[in-house]
């Protein structure tokens, strides 16, 4: 390690490749975010390795000028998973969108929440498969109509964070692609983080799914549909703040009312680092039209990872009987002489 | 010998001094209920002989349930052992001994023994519920249909329900310890020293104390039967064979394997990663591994076979010596991953521990059947090096040579392995540690003239350059790049260039190949061709053969992709080739392919290894009608 202190610039994090998503396609802010952050981070360019799958977002890492993987589709997180265990001096990040994380790779996403390892996963989620020419994904909202569904689908999407949350996993956030100094500030906090943090970025996919976030991101409506969750406040809302996610607690579940109601309702304080995730899942359920959509960090708590640990019984394992050498190993167990 | 049939509990007064016959090779076969411990019992008398100082060779064969339904024909499962003064390279095509611990163990194996051999078996499991179960209508205990066989029946059960009255163990407990009993009696019969077995016993129910105790007892009991109960007018003696000078141990493939991978490690100096998913045959690689860390390797029970692959090709990225295990199913699951590690030309290393098929097949039965997937099982043009230990104790040095080759050329190398390897066991003559050659891991760190695609010359190996080094950032991925700089690249002349540049690449391997040897002569008559874990079956036949004045060679392939330079000059130096392989001939179709040779074809799909004597009767048929053509000397 370099004992100087880092000084990099925006412009140091951009690769000579040539851009190729659409225009106007929510990519280019993710992208000019990450290398605007990047060189706060005090992490050395070359200690820094993104590892995507397949699609659209999937792209990304030819455009950092850090390590890249480009890898296949949906395993980013078991080959991000591999290089974390085998290098833990390594910053891992894994860029993928909402059918590579939740539909071909599902079961790798939900795992290496479950394990926990230091991987910092960003989730670009369009709701719809753009590289393939606009069939629905997993989170395309039920009913979507699309060449591979014109009389619309019929499965409801997944709610991502939720299903995150049911992995128990100790960092998820969402933001959307357009709020860029949260998004900024979403990529610091998950750059801080130790353990597996999930990142859902709500990213416009102008020729598929135009607006489908458009409610979030128009002037005028948003301050009725996005819940900024802030750890120690309230879940206030609305251009005055005069609206307020409550809860019920006789049916534990969440409702929107307004503040000051005498409603049954009380106001409950958002605890980022509540250790039952019960809360922050309700929370992960709220969407429109009925309620706000939180933005924010809905979970951020300190649990061992999963290569700390693995590698601390490794060390037990080389204390209590040493670190073993060639001989010990061929000649260590029953052996006989013939002579 | 007599038959000593229901002669239990006889001999009293004056007792004949049994005589010792002396013989050169003995084939003991095991057979009981997957819960009878038949795997354990075989794996103790291997043991014996081992310190005995035999030649050996296992075989076992079992059932894929953990516990079939007790008695039943599902649940047999079966241990062959073959120890011998001289040199032997299989566990033997029919047993000598057969030891039946139940009816439906009698019923699925008496075809195996040769009329006149022994048929040790508990009376006392032969009872009304049983031999339903096996589907015997009487029992074969008293129907005269055991005539042909040296009957030596004697009621287990009971004898160890006298020794344990008393013990405090269930009923079941004390039932579970028929299988030393059985053990005891055939310690006594081919005399081996008791005392190792009980200090093994003792360490195996370290914790169990009450249950090691019932074990030593029941064992004692068993050694003192043979001796008193006058069922035998022979014991047996198989001397020592006259084994190389040195160190031994016994090994499996499986265990083989799992120590060339942590030997790779040491060798290179570098850490080692083992991803793998649960699969029979190859799991006993994982639980070696998972005791191994404390030597530098990182073991990881990834969540299905591709996160195997792929975490796997993650850690080569990092600079690990990567390692994925598995067997047919899992190894079809892992192709698009090696496809990726052929685009990225990143070093892995992929074990598949084959196993009878398709889909999930028979898992616990060998086969030779996923040669040509491995070679052409991925989409696209995408060359991998494939190699094939042919012996248990070849695991270990073909998993370091699967290692070097890898880290060498930056490709993918298939280790073919197969179940009968797998759990196999042969001592092995545990090598010179000089003789074993450090590898030299070369990791790129100068950034000056650096471009991820540059390559070896002589090679043709792309850089290995690894993460955290400063000034060689670059992003590799599975979309085309193009040759030197790395960049993504649809241009066409380009991706024929990296298409052949990979197969070239893999092709050159030969080069450093030591060339193919021929067992017998050097051309003339008829070549036996083979690969993998048939070569004890092939190698023994052709000595047979050879013995009796026949014209007959072996060559016995590890390297399969690519072959040794000299393959096609050796086949076309016979008159005749013939391949046997346990497939429909997928070896055969690739070298009449390659060289145009009119190579015959011995195939055997029954998810059970060659027997000898089918491939001399094979290779018997294609040597000219009634000469056997004297050998040149």
């Amino acid at each position: 390690m370099s004992m100087e202190p880092i000084s990099l610039t925006r412009r140091d994090f951009v690769s000579k490749e040539a851009v190729r998503w659409c225009p106007g396609c929510g990519d280019y802010a993710i992208l000019a975010q990450m290398q605007r952050v990047m060189p706060e981070l005090g992490v050395a360019r070359e200690k820094i390795v993104f590892i995507s799958g397949i699609g659209c977002a999937s792209r990304f890492p030819y455009y950092m000028n850090t390590y890249g993987f480009h890898t296949i589709h949906g395993r980013a997180p078991a080959v991000a998973t591999g290089l974390r265990l085998a290098r833990p001096d390594l910053s891992v990040w894994v860029v993928t969108g909402d059918g590579d994380a939740l539909s071909i790779g599902g079961n790798h996403l939900i795992q290496t929440l479950r394990r926990n390892l230091d991987i910092k996963i960003l989730l670009f989620n369009n709701r719809v498969y753009g590289l393939t020419k606009g069939q629905f994904s997993p989170t395309a909202q039920k009913g979507m109509r699309t060449k591979s569904s014109p009389d619309g689908t019929v499965a409801r999407p997944f709610h991502t964070l939720a299903l995150a949350l049911g992995a128990e996993a100790t960092f998820v956030a969402r933001t959307v692609d357009t709020e860029v100094q949260h998004l900024q500030e979403m990529i610091r906090r998950m750059a801080n983080h130790k353990g597996t943090s999930l990142l859902e970025i709500y990213q416009n996919c102008p020729v598929f799914n135009d607006g489908a976030f458009e409610d979030l991101k128009d002037r005028k409506l948003k301050s009725d549909h996005l819940l900024v969750l802030e750890q120690g406040q309230t879940l206030r809302y609305g251009a005055k703040q005069e609206r307020v996610i409550k809860l019920n607690p006789m049916e534990a579940r969440l409702f929107a009312g307004k503040v000051g109601e005498d409603d049954g309702g009380v106001e409950v304080v958002h605890n980022e680092r509540a250790a039952d995730p019960t809360l922050a899942t309700l929370l992960s359920r709220l969407e429109g039209p009925e309620f706000p959509t939180p933005i924010g960090v809905l979970r951020a708590v300190e649990e061992p990872t999963f290569e700390e640990q693995t590698h601390a019984l490794a060390e037990a394992q080389r204390t209590r009987l040493g670190k073993g050498s060639l001989g010990e190993l061929l000649f260590g167990g029953e052996r006989w002489d013939v002579s | 010998m007599e038959r000593a049939s229901n002669s239990e509990g006889a001999g009293s007064g004056s007792k004949p001094v049994p005589a010792v016959e002396e013989l050169e090779s003995v084939v003991i076969r095991f057979v009981g209920d997957s819960g009878d411990g038949m795997q354990l019992t075989g794996a103790e008398f291997t043991r014996a002989a081992a310190l005995g100082g035999n030649d050996l060779a296992t075989y076992p064969d079992f059932p894929a349930e953990i516990r079939a339904p007790a008695g039943s024909l599902a649940g047999v499962s079966g241990f062959q052992l073959q120890f011998a003064s001289g040199a032997i390279f299989t566990a033997g095509d029919a047993p000598d001994v057969l030891v039946v611990m139940n009816p439906a163990a009698l019923k699925t194996n008496l075809a195996a023994l040769e009329p006149g051999g022994m048929l040790l078996l508990d009376a006392g499991a032969f009872k009304p519920k049983n031999l339903e179960l096996a589907g015997y209508e009487q029992s074969p205990l008293d129907d005269g249909s055991l005539a042909n066989y040296r009957l030596v029946s004697v009621d287990f059960s009971k004898q160890v329900a006298t020794a344990l009255q008393g013990s405090g163990l269930s009923t079941k407990e004390v039932q579970r310890t028929r299988n030393f009993f059985v053990l005891g009696l055939l310690f006594w019969l081919y005399q081996r020293p008791t005392k190792p077995e009980i200090d093994a016993i003792r360490r195996r129910f370290v914790r169990r104390a009450e249950i090691a105790d019932a074990n030593i007892k029941v064992f004692e009991i068993g050694y003192h039967f043979g001796e008193t109960a006058e069922l035998f007018q022979t014991r047996y003696r198989v001397p020592s064979a006259k084994l190389a000078k040195g160190h031994y141990r016994n090994v499996t493939g499986n265990e083989a394997t799992a120590l060339g991978i942590v030997a790779a490690g040491q060798l290179a100096g570098r850490p080692v990663f083992y991803a793998s998913y649960p699969i029979t045959p190859a799991s006993e690689i994982l639980h070696n591994l998972a005791g191994l860390v404390r030597y530098g390797v990182t073991v990881f029970q990834a969540e299905d076979e591709i996160a195997a692959v792929t975490s796997a090709i993650g850690a080569s990225f990092g600079g690990s010596i990567a390692v994925t295990g598995t067997s047919g199913p899992g190894f079809v699951l892992k192709q698009e991953g090696i496809g990726l590690a052929v685009a990225t030309e990143l070093p892995l290393v992929i074990i598949n521990v084959q196993r009878a098929g398709p889909s999930t097949g028979m898992p616990t039965k060998p086969e030779q059947a996923d040669l040509l997937l491995t070679l052409f099982g991925r989409n696209s043009e995408s060359p991998v090096a494939v190699l094939a230990p042919a012996t248990p104790v070849e695991c270990f040095e073909m998993t370091i040579e699967a290692v070097r080759l890898a880290t060498e050329h930056m490709c993918p190398v298939v280790l073919l392995s197969d179940g009968s390897l797998a759990n196999g066991s042969e001592p092995w003559l545990l090598p010179d540690l000089a003789e074993l050659k450090p590898m030299r891991l070369v990791y790129r760190t100068d950034p000056e003239g650096f471009a991820p695609y540059l390559r070896n010359p002589e090679t043709l190996a792309r850089p290995w350059a690894l993460p955290g080094t400063p000034g060689l950032e670059h992003r590799i991925g599975g979309l085309e790049k193009e040759d030197v700089s790395g960049s993504v690249s649809y241009d066409p002349i380009n991706h024929e260039h990296m298409v052949r540049t990979r197969q070239a690449k893999v092709d050159r391997i030969a080069r450093g190949l030591p060339p193919a040897e021929v067992f017998g002569g050097e051309e003339g008559g008829l070549l036996l061709v083979g690969w993998g874990g048939t070569y004890g079956a092939l190698h023994e036949a052709t000595r047979t053969l050879r013995a009796e004045g026949c014209a007959v060679s072996h060559l016995h392939l590890r390297y399969l992709n690519p072959l040794q330079s000299n393959v096609g000059e050796i086949l076309k130096a016979f008159e005749q080739v013939l391949v046997a392989e346990l497939n429909c001939g997928q070896l055969s179709m690739l070298l009449r392919d390659r060289f145009l040779v009119d190579a015959k074809r011995l195939n055997k799909v029954q998810g059970q290894p060659f027997q000898v004597r089918e491939i001399v009767s094979a290779a018997r048929a294609l040597l000219p009608k009634g000469v056997l053509r004297e050998l040149r000397a």
